[in-house]
């Protein structure tokens, strides 16, 4: 499923734009809103780069995890650099998407049976973590120890929100980027094929086993790579904001809700998350417990009865019809019903 | 010899589907596979396309072991397939469907754009569209036969599996379906076997024909000849009531 083809002015001014946010003076509340903007709609970004091949994770925490948890762990103890911490937990991730991966895929654990097991491996490594309480601090989270002045670039801790602006755009853009290049590979007509019909497709010679590994390994690896920002930006993790059930089935609204076929839609769900979640906290507070969960399971069901490809598929739809009337291509199923 | 199949055995549970089926097939011939529903010719077919393990028996393509092998390989070693009820990529476009066949269909690694144009040449040869915003949704029964048709031929096979292309057809559409089996032998050397329940339209472009019932093999020989075995007449006018042609329906 291809973008509308923009000008490619568009695109740039909009990276221009965005650029310049910081010196247009706003307040510190706000930029801290567009950070975590852009780091989320990366990790979203992340997960939709599989799961708009039928491929629905609901233990993509684990990964966050993973990425958050072992760059802040070897920084606090050993006082390893992030710069080498970061790769460490992207392989460490991609290793543990190959681990619960090969067997998924080698035995055709596809759908909601897939969709199963990677709830459990969310919840397994946010109890790990937990269970490691002596060095993780188990629910109570642990912090990521602050250098010095609060600014190191050896440490990727920035004391100015500003700079940690740029990395978070940096992140974003990198994550559209490899939406794109796989958008345009061989290997996205291979998964195509393989989330209708993993015979058919094993009938023209896709190995649709090292297929989905290679793209459950890339989302790992970028999922590790959000947490691991999250963790720098934030310098506090605990194992409920970064792993188990409740982020990885945000993750899933989100990108339902925005919408997983189209190159912006993941970074569209995370702007309506978002705000939704200021906007409760702001308005009704803290005194009416779960009601944003309510919220989001209504407003879940509501998106895959009507918009089953979120905002961004629907307005591109939309779109299209406009320009060239009335035929429409079979719209792909809701990832639900899959 | 391109294939040599050898006491060639399936069994599901305490049922034998398939019992001790032999056969050869030469370089650029055309083969009909043919049998009444539950004869064993599917379950044949997919043992040598590696969806089913053979129980026992062998299968040599171009002298080597195939027997056991995954599709996959099965497709990588030059052999395509087509399946009984189309299964096209909807999400993907005609051209996209044969792409993708194109690209992965052979050992090698090779360039995209020469598995466009191995994708646009078996398009052409099925005699689809190469447009490439062409969709899937746009094809008939008779278009998606078509597609699955150019889809195995993009993985440049060398044998062909034709699995009974032409249900579902009307009679100028399994003529031309036909012909253009015949045409493809003709023009790329592709050996085929065909398999069908319906005789009258295969007899006229196979060059052998090979009856299955049962599990077993019935008959064999030149089209004229199987059709006047009387046991071949015993299981299609006798039992099965499944027609020679003209009032052709399964």
């Amino acid at each position: 499923m291809s973008e509308p083809r923009a000008m490619p002015l568009v695109p740039l001014l909009g990276v221009a734009a965005l650029a310049a946010v910081p010196f247009a003076g706003l307040g510190n509340y706000h930029l801290h809103l567009l950070i975590n903007i852009l780091i989320w709609g990366f990790i979203y970004t992340a997960w939709s780069i599989m799961g708009r091949f039928g491929m629905v994770s609901l233990g993509h925490g684990a990964f966050l995890g993973v990425g958050a948890y072992v760059v802040t762990l070897l920084w606090n103890t050993a006082g390893l650099t992030p710069w080498i911490g970061i790769p460490i937990a992207l392989v460490l991730a991609m290793i543990l998407a190959l681990v619960i991966g090969y067997p998924c895929f080698r035995f055709r654990i596809v759908g909601h049976y897939f969709a199963l097991v990677t709830l459990a491996l969310g919840e397994v490594v946010r109890l790990t973590i937990v269970a490691l309480r002596d060095r993780t601090g188990g629910s109570l989270g642990m912090t990521v120890e602050g250098v010095a002045g609060g600014t190191s670039l050896l440490a990727l801790q920035f004391g100015e929100r500003g700079t940690f602006f740029y990395v978070a755009l940096a992140a974003w853009l990198f994550g559209l980027w490899v939406w794109r290049i796989v958008d345009r590979s061989m290997l996205r007509y291979a998964l195509e094929a393989a989330s209708e019909d993993e015979d058919a497709s094993a009938s023209i010679g896709v190995n649709v086993t090292r297929a989905k590994l290679a793209i459950t390994m890339l989302s790992a690896a970028m999922t590790a790579l959000g947490g691991a920002l999250y963790a720098q930006y934030q310098l506090y993790i605990n194992p409920e904001t970064v792993s188990g059930i409740g982020i990885s089935l945000q993750i899933v609204f989100a990108v339902i809700a925005g919408g997983m076929y189209v190159q912006l839609g993941p970074t569209v769900g995370a702007v309506i998350t978002l705000l939704l979640a200021e906007t409760l906290r702001v308005t009704v507070g803290h005194d009416v417990h779960g009601l944003d969960g309510t919220i989001y399971g209504l407003l879940l069901v509501l998106f895959i009865i009507y918009m089953p490809q979120g905002i961004s598929g629907y307005a591109v739809a939309t779109w299209k019809r406009r320009r060239t009337g009335p035929p429409q291509a079979p719209t792909p199923r809701a990832v639900a019903a899959r | 010899m391109m294939l040599t199949v050898t006491d060639l055995t399936r069994r599901f549970g305490g049922f034998t589907a398939v019992s001790r089926v032999s056969f050869n097939l030469e370089q650029g011939e055309i083969l009909g596979l043919i049998g009444p529903n539950g004869s064993g010719k599917s379950t044949t077919f997919n043992m040598i396309a590696g969806m089913l393990r053979p129980s026992e028996g062998s299968i040599r393509f171009q002298g080597e072991e195939i027997g056991g092998l995954k599709p996959v390989e099965i497709c990588h070693r030059g052999i395509g397939r087509t399946f009984q009820i189309p299964r096209p990529f909807r999400r993907l476009s005609i051209l996209e469907n044969v792409v993708t066949a194109a690209y992965f269909g052979q050992r090698e690694d090779i360039p995209r754009a020469r598995a466009f144009a191995l994708a646009e040449e078996a398009l052409a040869l099925v005699g689809l569209p190469t447009d490439p915003a062409a969709e899937v949704a746009s094809l008939g029964a008779a278009g998606l036969k078509k597609l699955e048709l150019a889809r195995a031929l993009a993985t440049q096979p060398k044998l062909l599996l034709a699995d009974e292309s032409l249900g579902g057809l009307d009679e100028t559409e399994m003529d031309q379906a036909a012909e253009m089996l015949g045409r493809i032998r003709r023009d790329k050397g592709i050996t085929i076997i065909w398999v069908e329940h319906i005789m009258g339209v295969l007899m006229r472009v196979v060059d052998r024909v090979i009856v299955l019932d049962h599990g077993e093999k019935i008959s064999e020989g030149l089209p004229r000849e199987v059709a006047a075995d009387p046991r071949v007449i015993e299981i299609y006018l006798g039992t099965e009531r499944i027609a020679f042609g003209e009032d052709g329906v399964a």
